[in-house]
């Protein structure tokens, strides 16, 4: 399998290291049902049969976390980006839904 | 020594006559020439008898000319470099090849444990379920070693691999996979157009098939035609070609792996030269031109020796010039096979008959029996073979029902052609059924890979140049721009009619499916009678196809068999498809250079020469290849050598390469605020110049690394990690800054390379270290107390850090320079050390010291353990969030009754204490109900004079005083230990302030 970093280009996956889905995100510690939401953060994860967001690491490369969508069927990639831009964005429409 | 290669033909084949090679098989001389296989050398010289099978024993020769081959399977080579199971039809020959037969006893003509073929009803179908059952100790005294002794193949050597083997990466536009016709009109076609082109050929030569057959392109033979190609794409430099390199597997994204055999074709591997290399070859598009395997038609003794598939008899005849028998039968069901009489015609060989299961043949092949005088048997099949260790006739069923048997020492068979199809199948492709090829063919194709010629199921020449030639355009011409065929060659008429036949009813004798592992037509019968229909269980239960050549010549003849008994389709029965490897890969290529004492890097610290010179036993600690203690001359053993070690730096000074830690800086406006959420105490209230130790949290709630923080100035600290640790941690806080709070002002850099750390231990520690700082740095207790930290320069202005850290409790410093400057700071330490008596120490001393003071290490932080159960609940911080800090309050981790890290005595001071041990009361019995925790951590204090250990114990810490039993069930050891404060020497930490 390659995976195009967004700032290295192609390379084998062997230069990645894996974390999993990218969709999860670690609850707010200070809201009042924290102690269910991390339980649920840190332990249930759905098995996607298709594409999925999924969290990358360029171990071997330039150490940036990527979110790689990929299906999990066919190993098909169809985007890879920076995780701290995905993040970022993510931060940004809480901030305007607010 | 020429002379004896009775059956060359003169006028035929591309072998180079003048360039004889000698070789042996079983011991005897024989010669063959450049450019044979072992198997064409041996047919050369009339040996027929190669092997014996897998089950049976019985004879077996030559099926086929190709990688496909199930019987004709050698030890090559001796000694270390013993091979088995190498394919004698692949094998190239060179001078002094030695090859031996296999699994005979005594000797390959003499074979006693045939006789397990009359014992055939034993070993049938699933016999290891049914005749092996019971008694259960029977089988690893009696059973195992019979079957072992009489089943089986070849002997892999005893020593260890003397050569080496290489990897290599490619990256192409095109990669084309066989050389045949297809696969060469798609190469040139692809780089005519300008892409950049692989073309991989299994064999010695590129040509495929256009070697074997006799045919005419534009004018040319096939094999002019092939070096007009091959010279072209050779003068291109947008073309890699690869001879001798197996594509085995594809896998994702366009990414294959290939064995090229680099030296295999000689007696042993050039000065610097690999013997194989291992290729990940990554193509944008991929065109599959890898050809079909012949398949026979199952008669009875369809195994014996001279018994060959059409195919492989005219390739033994053209490419290789040799006469594979004397007197022939054609037994076919197909024109391309029925055709091979021209080829045995032309190569002196009389053909007593041409057996042809189609009721009427086409009137070409019969006029040309007719001029040959050859006798034509249509809608008729070959029951019978006769003959033991060589073919001696055939019994042939005619269509009105006689019988005729007919003599001959050479049967060449065809039950028609299998697309090549595997590696399309290798990502989860499905073939689909042809019916007028009765074949599979390739279906669903991974993304960019297209398939070409006969392995699309296209048999005739003309749509092999013209599949290959627009493939190849295709796969080089980006979407969207019209591609530029080349010009297909015209070439000499054929004929491509198949029909569908696969075994023959009425056979007196055993009938083989898969040769290779022994199974019968008998067996796929029973198979069917005993309900193991479909074709996943026909497979495992038979174990039809699982052999190492993966059922090339036999999958699909079991398949249509097994739809023949249950009256099906053949797809409705079931399909064929392959998992990597196409052949087998050796696993020395595999590892490549990751070998023995390369499996891993090996990691040196930067006083690891110094170190050796001063005679240090090494120990691993992961990659690290750590000093672990310094034997003086005289020393009887280790604990010596660490008690006097210890000893000496309580009462004076040591030195330990501590340079293994992970190192991190961690910079900007947010760094403390970004330590406070990562680590469970405060960070951002450390004063610039001060050091804190840290604990870090999984998120859930378990301790995952221990260490310290230091910071430098206001926006720039500098943490360290445990050894084993490094990675993890750093790639933990990337996800922390990146992902969890991106909108941080951190940046973190790894520096564990960059530093060389040591510590400096012992009530002597400043003294000695005041000579290694430069002025002005005051290194006094009062201008550098303990926990302080600075960024100094030392031995005369090199840039170094100092930190007043301990870990084993006494007055210690943690000094730091650039990495190139290890070796020189090691060096200075011990040279003024010598005043002060100073000593190197290593792991051992250092980590008998951290449990004398009850500090924890990795058998502690051991992924089960919250910072509770360590003692450490207390340094959590209640004022702000942490990852970890939520889960670590459930109920489970915060449950008193959770095993505490606690102090262990001895109650017999005497006594050795045991890590693993298990902690039971006093007088209970030794049971899993009864167990209370365990021992994590022990060493010999040679400041108290007996063993002392750490351990995560229920309750321990109010368990002060109390006496339990430490069970140790795998050395026999029962040891009653006193619980104890963890903190065994000096617990009020006098010596760390001093």
């Amino acid at each position: 399998m390659r995976i195009t970093c967004p700032y290295c280009g192609e390379r084998g996956n062997d230069e990645f290291s894996y974390l999993g889905d990218a969709s999860v995100v670690r609850p707010d510690p200070a809201s009042p049902n924290a102690s269910e939401a991390f339980y649920d953060f840190a332990y249930e994860r759905r098995n996607v049969a298709g594409p999925m967001q999924e969290l990358w690491y360029h171990a071997a490369g330039c150490h940036a976390w990527l979110v790689v969508t990929r299906d999990t069927r066919t190993h098909e990639i169809f985007e890879v980006k920076s995780a701290q831009d995905v993040a970022l964005e993510r931060q940004k429409s809480a901030g305007a839904a607010q | 020594m020429t002379q004896f290669q009775s059956f060359r033909v003169a006028s035929l084949g591309l072998v180079d006559r003048t360039k004889p090679l000698d070789f042996t098989f079983d011991g005897v001389p024989y010669t063959g020439f450049a450019g044979d296989t072992l198997a064409s050398a041996l047919l050369a010289n009339g040996v027929h008898l190669v092997g014996r099978s897998f089950k049976y024993h019985r004879p077996r020769g030559i099926l086929t000319a190709g990688s496909e081959e199930p019987n004709a399977l050698v030890e090559l080579r001796s000694g270390a470099r013993r091979e088995a199971n190498t394919r004698a039809t692949v094998a190239e020959l060179y001078e002094g090849l030695e090859a031996k037969s296999q699994n005979r006893f005594p000797s390959l003509s003499l074979d006693l444990l045939s006789i397990n073929g009359l014992l055939s009803p034993v070993f049938s179908a699933g016999f290891y379920y049914k005749t092996f059952m019971w008694p259960a100790s029977f089988w690893e005294k009696l059973y195992e070693p019979i079957i072992r002794r009489a089943a089986g193949l070849g002997r892999a050597a005893n020593e260890p691999d003397p050569d080496t083997y290489d990897k290599a990466n490619a990256f192409c536009d095109v990669l084309v996979i066989g050389s045949g016709p297809a696969g060469l009109m798609a190469a040139l076609s692809a780089a005519r157009a300008g892409a950049k082109v692989i073309l991989v050929e299994e064999s010695f030569a590129f040509g495929g098939r256009l070697l074997s057959d006799a045919r005419t392109i534009d004018g040319k033979s096939g094999v002019e035609w092939v070096s007009s190609v091959v010279a072209e794409l050779a003068s291109l430099p947008n073309v890699r070609l690869m001879t001798r390199t197996t594509i085995f597997g594809a896998y994702d994204t366009g990414t294959f792996g290939a064995v090229e055999r680099v030296a295999d074709h000689v007696a042993v591997p050039a000065a610097g030269e690999p013997r194989q290399r291992l290729w990940h070859i990554v193509a944008k598009r991929t065109v599959i031109a890898q050809g079909s395997t012949e398949r026979p038609i199952i008669f009875g003794n369809n195994d014996r020796p001279g018994i060959m598939l059409a195919s492989a008899v005219r390739t033994y005849i053209n490419r290789f010039g040799v006469a594979p028998g004397k007197t022939a039968v054609v037994f076919s069901n197909n024109d391309e096979a029925a055709s091979t009489i021209d080829d045995l015609v032309r190569a002196g060989i009389e053909v007593s008959a041409l057996v042809d299961t189609r009721p009427v043949l086409p009137p070409e092949i019969k006029a040309k029996a007719r001029k040959h005088g050859i006798r034509v048997f249509e809608g008729a099949a070959v029951a019978d073979a006769t003959g033991g260790q060589r073919v001696t006739g055939a019994r042939i069923a005619a269509a009105y029902g006689a019988s005729h048997n007919v003599t001959c020492d050479l049967i060449a068979v065809s039950g028609g052609f299998n697309p090549n199809l595997q590696v399309t199948t290798h990502l989860g492709g499905r073939p689909q059924w042809l019916e007028s090829l009765s074949a599979f063919v390739p279906g669903t194709l991974p993304k960019g890979m297209t398939v070409a010629g006969t392995a699309n199921g296209s048999l005739s020449l003309a749509a092999c140049l013209r599949e290959g030639a627009e493939a190849g355009a295709a796969a080089a011409t980006p979407n969207g721009l019209e591609t530029v065929v080349s010009a297909i060659p015209a070439v000499d008429d054929e004929l491509t009619e198949v029909s569908a036949f696969w075994h023959v009813e009425g056979a007196k004798h055993k009938a083989f499916v898969d040769q290779q592992n022994d199974v019968t037509a008998a067996d796929v019968r029973l198979a069917e009678r005993e309900g193991f229909r479909s074709v996943e269980h026909l497979k495992r239960y038979t174990t039809l196809g699982m052999a190492t050549d993966q059922g090339k010549t036999s999958n699909v003849n079991g398949l249509a068999m097994m739809a023949e008994l249950t009256k099906k389709s053949i797809p409705a029965t079931g399909t064929t498809t392959a998992r990597p490897p196409y052949t087998p890969v050796s696993l020395g290529v595999l590892a490549g250079e990751h070998r023995e004492k390369h499996f891993k890097p090996t990691r040196l610290t930067p006083s690891h020469a110094w170190a050796k010179e001063r005679g240090a036993v090494f120990i691993e600690a992961g990659m690290w290849l750590r000093a672990q203690y310094f034997p003086k001359p005289g020393e009887a053993d280790w604990l010596t050598t660490v008690n006097r070690e210890v000893k000496t730096i309580r009462s004076g000074v040591g030195v330990c390469d501590v340079s293994t830690l992970g190192k991190i800086e961690v910079h900007g406006t947010d760094a403390g605020k970004f330590l406070d959420r990562v680590y469970i105490n405060m960070m951002s209230t450390l004063g610039v110049g001060k050091a804190r130790y840290g604990m870090m949290l999984r998120e859930d709630g378990i301790a995952m690394d221990d260490g310290t923080a230091a910071r430098f100035a206001e926006d720039r600290y500098f943490i360290t990690t445990t050894t084993a640790n490094a990675i993890k941690v750093l790639q933990h806080l990337e996800l922390c800054r990146q992902w969890y709070w991106p909108d941080l002002d951190v940046q973190l850099f790894p520096v564990s390379d960059q530093w060389a750390q040591y510590s400096v231990a012992g009530p002597r520690a400043r003294d000695l270290l005041a000579k290694i700082v430069d002025a002005p740095f005051d290194i006094s207790n009062e201008a550098f107390p303990y926990m302080a930290a600075a960024e100094i320069s030392a031995l005369g202005g090199i840039k170094a850090r100092i930190y007043r850290l301990s870990f084993s409790g006494e007055l210690a410093y943690e000094i730091a320079v650039p990495a190139r400057h290890g070796d020189l700071l090691m060096r200075k330490l011990m040279s003024e050390g010598e005043a002060f008596g100073a000593i190197p120490y290593g792991t051992e001393a250092l980590g008998v010291m951290r449990i004398e003071k009850g500090h924890v290490g990795g058998s502690e932080l051991n992924g089960t353990t919250t910072a509770a159960d360590l003692g450490l609940g207390k340094m959590a911080s209640t004022k702000k969030d942490y990852i970890g800090r939520v889960l670590s309050q459930r109920p489970g981790l915060i449950d008193g009754a959770r095993p505490r890290l606690i102090g262990f005595k001895p109650v017999d001071k005497s006594a050795r204490l045991r890590g693993g041990a298990h902690f039971i009361g006093k007088d209970a019995q030794p049971t899993a109900e009864n167990d209370q925790g365990y021992m994590t951590s022990v060493a010999y204090s040679p400041m108290l004079g007996h063993w002392v250990g750490l351990g995560l114990l229920a309750r321990g810490d109010s368990r002060i005083g109390e006496i339990v039993t430490a069970v140790d069930p795998v050395r026999g050891e029962t040891t009653l230990v006193e619980v104890v404060s963890a903190a065994f020497y000096d617990a009020e930490g006098a010596r760390l302030r001093v």
